[in-house]
């Protein structure tokens, strides 16, 4: 496992910030995008996260992560985050937040599960459901810097109705190659029918280890632990696929 | 003026426990590593403890389970936000691994299968603080959160509980380990909030 490494203005970056939502997006039935201005925002990279705060008014607070899904551009940060029933941050961000607002947070965050555009080396992605988002932010940071590097991404996710960015991917970008594993309904003209990840999934949309891609995984514990395992049981060295779990 | 979350009201901790600063409880057990989760036969285990000088202490699984085993209840703080308390564990405790060790070290760098490290300082993992723990619950610690054997620090952030640990290297002088590198804190104290460097 190689060493990551630190991006500069630690004291910067630690320090707790608040953003304005600027827009709300509904990306799917459970799902938002919020798009958050920060004037002093230090930039990111692909992959990294912010910490969010809460704060009731009895001074009670608690604290999340939620990956960044825009590139780096110096100003604002679009967020997205997927509605966990019964949860106690993701219903208030999707549901109570509106323009206006303040949000306090921190960060960038993260060193390891990033991309940078000087890596040049084919590139494999795969999101479990709203592991989407870090994923998405890589995409849109390859496009924005007019990189060529080859990207393959695996969307698995529930059902046509719950894709995140849609039409986004569905326009897509030269280079980058998607495939969507339905896991519960899948289209109607659809070869592969619903169903989890598989390694044949991972073999057929994916890269031969031999081109030695960097695997980014992301999405629920279950399915990264899966996905990884399949992946060095494809032949992929460990120390090449990256994991991020957000369960 | 501290700031206030408009039409946030949050969920308390259960009664008669106390979360370390902006953490949440959680009754699963949420899994946090870097990469694939490495796969280790029992059979291929080994621990060793290496000193400053560089003597080298090995244990197999069969030393391992040799060895007296203590059964700590503990809870569990994770830097990526969730706690959870009263955990049942079965392991060695650090006190008798090092227990024939000559050292003057202060410092420990602890070593993965799979390549994780992380540094945590001595005193930290004697006196009953620490132990590399193999049983979770009742039955095997599941490969996923660390099996065969981790280690178990539980007073600090629990990256500082390397899973699948190989090796525990005693040193004069510091050396950061992964998430270390990455801008996470040296030390981890989840009760002074001490994430990521500067904190
Ligand atoms: C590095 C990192 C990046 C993340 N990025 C994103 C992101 O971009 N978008 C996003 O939506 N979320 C992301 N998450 C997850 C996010 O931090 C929260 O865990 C999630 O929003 C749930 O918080 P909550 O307060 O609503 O639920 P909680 O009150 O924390 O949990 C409620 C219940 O749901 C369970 N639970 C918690 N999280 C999940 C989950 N993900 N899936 C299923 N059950 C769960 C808990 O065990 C608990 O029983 C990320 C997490 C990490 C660690």
């Amino acid at each position: 496992m190689a060493r990551a490494a630190v991006p500069g203005r630690l004291g910067d970056r630690l320090r707790w910030r608040i953003a304005e939502v600027a827009g709300r997006r509904v990306e799917s039935a459970t799902a938002v995008t919020l798009t958050l201005e920060i004037p002093d925002w230090p930039g990111h990279l692909a992959g990294q996260h912010v910490d969010v705060r809460l704060t009731a008014e009895d001074g009670y607070s608690t604290q999340r992560s939620y990956s960044i899904a825009s590139a780096s551009n110096g100003r604002s940060l679009d967020l997205t985050v997927q509605r966990t029933s019964g949860g106690e941050v993701s219903p208030y961000l999707v549901d109570e937040l509106v323009p206006g607002d303040q949000l306090e947070l921190r960060g960038p965050v993260g060193g390891w599960f990033v991309w940078r555009q000087q890596q040049t080396e084919p590139v494999l992605l795969v999101a479990g459901g709203s592991g989407l988002v870090p994923l998405m932010c890589m995409i849109r940071t390859r496009e924005a810097a007019g990189s060529r590097t080859p990207f393959r991404l695996l969307y698995a996710v529930r059902s046509p109705s719950d894709l995140l960015y849609g039409s986004e991917l569905r326009q897509g970008a030269p280079g980058l190659d998607t495939t969507y594993l339905y896991s519960r309904e899948a289209l109607k003209d659809s070869a592969r029918p619903p169903g989890r990840i598989t390694p044949e999934d991972l073999a057929r949309g994916g890269w031969p280890p031999d081109f030695e891609p960097t695997c980014y995984v992301c999405g629920p514990t279950a399915f990264v632990e899966k996905t990884a395992a399949y992946l060095v049981l494809l032949g992929h060295a460990p120390e090449r696929v990256r994991t991020e779990r957000f369960g | 003026m501290a700031f206030i979350s408009r039409g946030f009201h949050g969920r308390r901790p259960s009664a008669g426990t106390k979360l370390p600063p902006g953490q949440y409880e959680t009754t699963g057990f949420p899994v946090l590593s870097a990469g694939p989760t490495p796969r280790i036969r029992k059979d291929d285990w080994q621990l060793s403890v290496t000193t400053e000088t560089g003597k080298r202490h090995v244990w197999d699984w069969a030393g391992l389970m040799a060895l007296p085993a203590d059964s700590p209840t503990v809870d569990l703080h994770c830097v990526t936000k969730w706690s959870k308390f009263g955990t049942q564990w079965q392991g060695v405790s650090l006190d008798v691994l090092l227990a024939d060790v000559e050292t003057s070290a202060e410092h420990v760098l602890v070593t993965s299968y799979g390549g994780y490290t992380t540094n945590v300082p001595l005193a930290d993992l004697v006196d009953g603080k620490a132990w590399i723990a193999y049983g979770y619950e009742g039955g095997d610690l599941a490969p996923e959160h660390g099996g065969p054997a981790r280690l178990l620090v539980p007073h600090l952030y629990l990256w500082k509980s390397a899973k699948w640990v190989s090796g525990i290297e005693l040193r004069q002088s510091d050396v950061p380990g992964f998430w270390e590198t990455a801008g996470y804190h040296n030390y981890g104290d989840p009760w002074r909030e001490q994430r990521y460097q500067g904190d």
